[in-house]
């Protein structure tokens, strides 16, 4: 009965929201206590699914179909460890980032509630808890995105706001068009009903937008930045290494698990084309951004987009040995960004918290005034671009070589410009921080928010980029990606 | 793993190691940092001298760690990464010694000396690279590591530079990883070996391979100067002089020549490069290069602008040797990977400290400097006859066999003409100076005088680094057939690759 564990990255953070908000004296360490408990259950989950298989639990006994089913495989195993040791690099920064009391208070249970969230929505085995879980990590993104009180803050938040629960509306109506059709909501069982009916393409149709909007594909990022680059740095973090990330992750369960009899080529061409679009476009505005946070978030929609230009190429590559490469790069690169872009956003908190600003043009002094922070930008910058030793290096080789060896050369020129674009931003913020200044003050090295920044960004670097062919084997242990019904 | 597998790695480690620890050290603990690194730059030395010994009695050394399915990062020694891990190696340790010296209470040394370290790494991992792939991994580490060198004044002229060379290489970047791509899926892991391993492989697209060769060269151009991707070096001699003089002859520069080298003889292989019509268009272009270059230097009165262009005009021997089919061109063009080195880092050793102890920044205020600095001058002047290719000079030695080469090969009817006008242009930028130097009278005041006291013109540290690379530079020419000198590794290395 070792599958009880599936339950545990959801209720401890779950468990730790409510009793923050109880005793909101103890919140930090109730925080803190939660988000490792967290990490140590995804990674006992990593053990077992390594082991084992994939887990699964049928939440009060009740089978699949009617009951609350908890999925982990080696796909959703990886992202639940990944968001997990981000969740608690970021609440170690944010025990010394936040200085007035009354947003502590507000800060802790909202967290910790998001960061169920997120686990819960990886461990979802079904369409309408996907939904639940969705909305649920919508609505505290959105409170945590605009704490703080800021008019900036606030307006971004309220847009998010909006434009998510578009989305989700979207999602639900997809799910209530499957239910009417196919009489279940359990994404294996569905699966093998799913045949070629309108039912099912308006369904996908619906799904796919609602989810996209929440992954914030070019044409429907435009709420991201200011969302992202206005938050507390620590829920910068997360809402630019989780909260889009899981949305992305649904896309690749709707589509390649779900929906994938009824999809041709053309439908992941064109969310490759939207994708490749993203990254020049994101890019190019990241380059374009006076603001650190607000470049890093633009290169978000950028990141984000390599993501979707892999879905046409894994539907190119017949299944077998070859896809599951290219699906492990798309699972690194996933990984790689998680860390790289958390620590960016903590190392710019750290900037933004000492000069008062993050003006990138104003950034002189940095490197000397904050050699461990200017090291986390570069590092994470290194994996950005994609560049050895990170683990984006790998997954970029594996995207370049699907595409010459599917034919499709549109990606590779795609790929070419948008490293080159991502070295251009990144090395316009280091360009700068090497720059003389003096009016960050004396030099500090190690701050207590350095270091889960530095860690993160190590990960992301050195960590993914030298033992990223540990992802690869990990896949393959557990079989198949594809959820089977059990 | 046995002994000799883990000699790689701490060949690796031997820079990085303390390079890495260098970045943690205050800025006051100079005496730390100056054992640190020449502690690693010794240690390393040692670890190449039983390289050499083992590969010369054809050992076989290799480390394999995978990094992704089906691709290996792989440190593997023959002979041709020998030669170039040994420049590198000696080198550094010189170098080590004069930037130890220049660098006497300037700023960020401890960030200095920890990416100077890490540069040194990514050059030798770059010289083991047992396979394409590795190859472009320290190709991009090299320019990381060597970005922030380029940029270390922090003046804006230095951030400029700093952003130029990082345009032009991380493009050229991009180009050779497209092209390693392509070529992996067409072709498999790409093991370096002696004599390539394309012509084995049956039913390749000649007319792809030759878009993935023209690609590769390109992006290896990049870093080798040829022109026209030549742009970003005048600008990178913003760098302080020990970072120059590593970037011209040991570094950068480099190891882009040294990646024409692989491509062509252990990845193509020099008779499958010729089958496919490609050598005319390498050849041309390291022509062009060579006559270019030389004209470009000829009209510099900024001395390290003059010795850049040279770098432009000399490191394209080495691709010029890779163009001409037969073994003397390909010894000529591989013996001059060293040779260069050790003459050029020289002459930019020299150029610092006219910089440092004079404030002589331009030919024009050479005028009788030979007197003041007899040491530095004499190095300078050892350097320049050789880069003329006037004997015993070891540049005469590449020349050479260049030429014989070309004769061999029935190539003599462009080749000579280059050559020759090349060393003519060469005289025409290089005597000038010693002219200068040695007998014009000197001027009533230097630009800018820094007084030593000492029995020197200047610090031990600046004096004796030129000193010594000069006197191995006569060495190799002088030696040139004793054993182990460059030149008979150099035939080792051809014999091998036409055996």
């Amino acid at each position: 009965m070792n599958d009880v564990l599936l339950i545990m990255p959801v209720a401890l953070p779950l468990l730790g929201s409510i009793i923050a908000l109880a005793l909101p004296r103890r919140a930090e360490h109730i925080g803190l206590l939660a988000t490792a408990g967290g990490v140590v259950a995804t990674l006992a989950i990593g053990w077992q699914v390594l082991h084992g298989g994939q887990l699964q639990l049928a939440l009060g006994g009740w089978q699949p179909g009617l009951g609350i089913a908890l999925r982990a495989d080696a796909l959703s195993t990886l992202l639940l460890i990944m968001s997990a040791l981000v969740m608690l690099a970021a609440s170690l920064y944010a025990t010394s980032y936040f200085a007035e009391p009354q947003i502590k208070t507000h800060f802790w249970p909202l967290w910790l509630l998001m960061g169920a969230a997120v686990q819960a929505l990886l461990l979802s085995g079904d369409v309408f808890n996907l939904y639940v879980t969705l909305e649920l990590l919508g609505l505290s993104a959105v409170a945590l995105a605009s704490l703080g009180g800021k008019r900036a803050a606030v307006e971004a938040a309220l847009r998010y706001l909006t434009v998510g629960l578009l989305g989700s509306m979207s999602y639900l109506a997809g799910v209530a068009l499957l239910y009417a059709a196919y009489g279940t909501l359990d994404i294996p069982t569905l699966a093998t009903r799913l045949d070629q009916q309108p039912a099912a393409w308006v369904a996908l149709s619906l799904m796919t937008a609602g989810v996209l909007v929440k992954a914030a594909l070019f044409p429907l990022h435009f709420w991201l930045p200011a969302a992202h680059a206005n938050a507390p740095a620590p829920v910068s973090a997360a809402l630019s290494a989780l909260v889009v990330k899981v949305a992305v992750y649904l896309i690749v369960r709707l589509w390649l698990d779900l929906f994938a009899p009824v999809l041709t080529p053309a439908h992941a061409g064109v969310l490759g084309v939207l994708g490749a679009i993203a990254v020049v476009w994101g890019s190019w505005l990241a380059l374009r951004a006076t603001r650190l946070k607000l470049m890093a978030a633009y290169s978000t929609v950028a990141q984000l987009g390599y993501l979707f230009v892999f879905l046409p190429l894994l539907l190119a590559t017949p299944a077998g040995l070859q896809r599951d490469i290219v699906f492990g790069a798309l699972v690194v690169l996933a990984l790689t960004h998680g860390f790289a872009k958390s620590a960016f956003f903590l190392a710019a908190g750290i900037i933004q918290q000492r000069a008062g600003h993050d003006r990138i043009t104003d950034l002189g002094g940095t490197a000397r005034a904050l050699p461990v922070t200017t090291f986390v930008l570069a590092l994470a910058g290194v994996a950005l671009i994609g560049l050895p030793p990170s683990g984006t290096f790998l997954a970029k080789w594996q995207l370049l070589a699907a595409a010459v060896s599917s034919g499709q050369w549109l990606w590779i020129p795609v790929v070419g410009v948008g490293s080159l674009l991502a070295a251009a931003y990144v090395f316009r913020v280091l360009g700068h921080a090497f720059g003389p200044g003096e009016r960050l003050g004396p030099t500090l090295r190690w701050g207590r928010q350095e270091v889960p920044a530095l860690l993160l960004a190590l990960v992301s670097t050195l960590g993914l980029g030298l033992a990223g062919n540990g992802v690869w084997t990990f896949l393959g242990r557990t079989g198949p990606m594809v959820w089977g019904a059990t | 793993m046995n002994a000799s597998n883990s000699l790689l790695l701490l060949i690796l480690a031997s820079s990085l190691l303390p390079g890495l620890v260098i970045f943690l050290l205050h800025e006051q603990s100079h005496r730390l940092r100056t054992a640190l690194n020449l502690f690693g730059a010794v240690l390393k030395l040692v670890l190449v001298t039983v390289l050499i010994w083992g590969v010369f009695h054809e050992r076989v050394f290799e480390t394999r760690w995978t990094l992704m399915p089906g691709l290996d990062l792989v440190l593997h020694a023959d002979a041709l990464s020998v030669l170039f891990v040994s420049l590198s190696t000696l080198l550094w340790l010189v170098t080590t010694i004069y930037a130890i010296g220049y660098l006497e209470d300037s700023p960020h040394r401890s960030r200095f000396f920890g990416f100077f370290s890490l540069c040194v790494t990514a050059t030798v991992g770059l010289a083991l690279a047992g396979n394409l792939f590795t190859f472009v991994i320290f190709y991009e580490l090299l320019t990381l590591a060597t970005y922030p060198l380029v940029a270390h004044k922090g003046t804006p002229q230095a951030v400029r530079g700093a952003r130029i060379y990082l345009a032009y290489t991380l493009g050229g970047g991009v180009l050779l990883l497209i092209g390693a791509v392509w070529l992996r899926t067409l072709a498999g892991p790409l093991e370096f070996v002696q004599g390539g391993i394309l012509s084995e492989l049956p039913q390749l697209d000649p007319w792809a391979l030759r878009s993935i060769f023209i690609l590769l060269i390109i992006g290896l151009g990049v870093k080798a100067a040829l022109v026209p991707l030549h742009g970003w070096l005048p600008q990178a001699m913003v760098a302080p002089a020990p970072v120059s003089a590593l970037l011209h002859a040991v570094a950068v520069v480099k190891a882009g020549a040294f990646g024409i080298v692989r491509v062509v003889y252990d990845v193509f292989g020099i008779e499958f490069t010729a089958s496919l019509g490609l050598l005319p268009l390498l050849g041309g272009l390291a022509a062009i290069t060579i006559v270019y270059g030389s004209m470009k230097a000829l009209t510099q009165d900024h001395l390290k602008k003059r010795l850049a262009y040279s770098t432009v005009s000399q490191v394209s021997y080495i691709a010029l040797g890779a163009a001409i089919l037969g073994p003397l061109a390909t010894i000529g063009g591989v013996v001059h990977l060293v040779h260069q080195g050790i003459m050029k880092i020289t002459l930019f050793f020299a150029a610092g400290n006219y910089a440092e102890t004079l404030g002589i920044h331009r030919v024009s205020q050479m005028n009788g400097v030979g007197k003041r600095m007899p040491g530095t001058t004499l190095a300078f002047t050892i350097g320049a006859l050789g880069m003329i290719g006037i004997p015993p000079v070891a540049g005469f030695v590449s020349k050479w066999y260049l030429g014989q080469g070309a004769v061999e090969a029935g190539v003599a009817a462009w080749v000579l003409p280059v050559l020759i006008a090349s060393s003519l242009l060469n005289a025409a930028y290089f005597l000038p100076i010693l002219y200068r130097a040695w007998f014009r009278p000197a001027p009533a005041a230097w630009p800018e005088e820094h007084p030593h006291k000492g029995r020197w013109e200047m610090p031990a540290a600046l004096l004796w680094p030129p000193l010594v690379t000069a006197g191995l530079a006569l060495a190799a020419g002088l030696f040139a057939a004793a054993p182990y000198s460059p030149l008979t590794w150099a035939e080792l290395i051809a014999a091998r690759e036409y055996r």
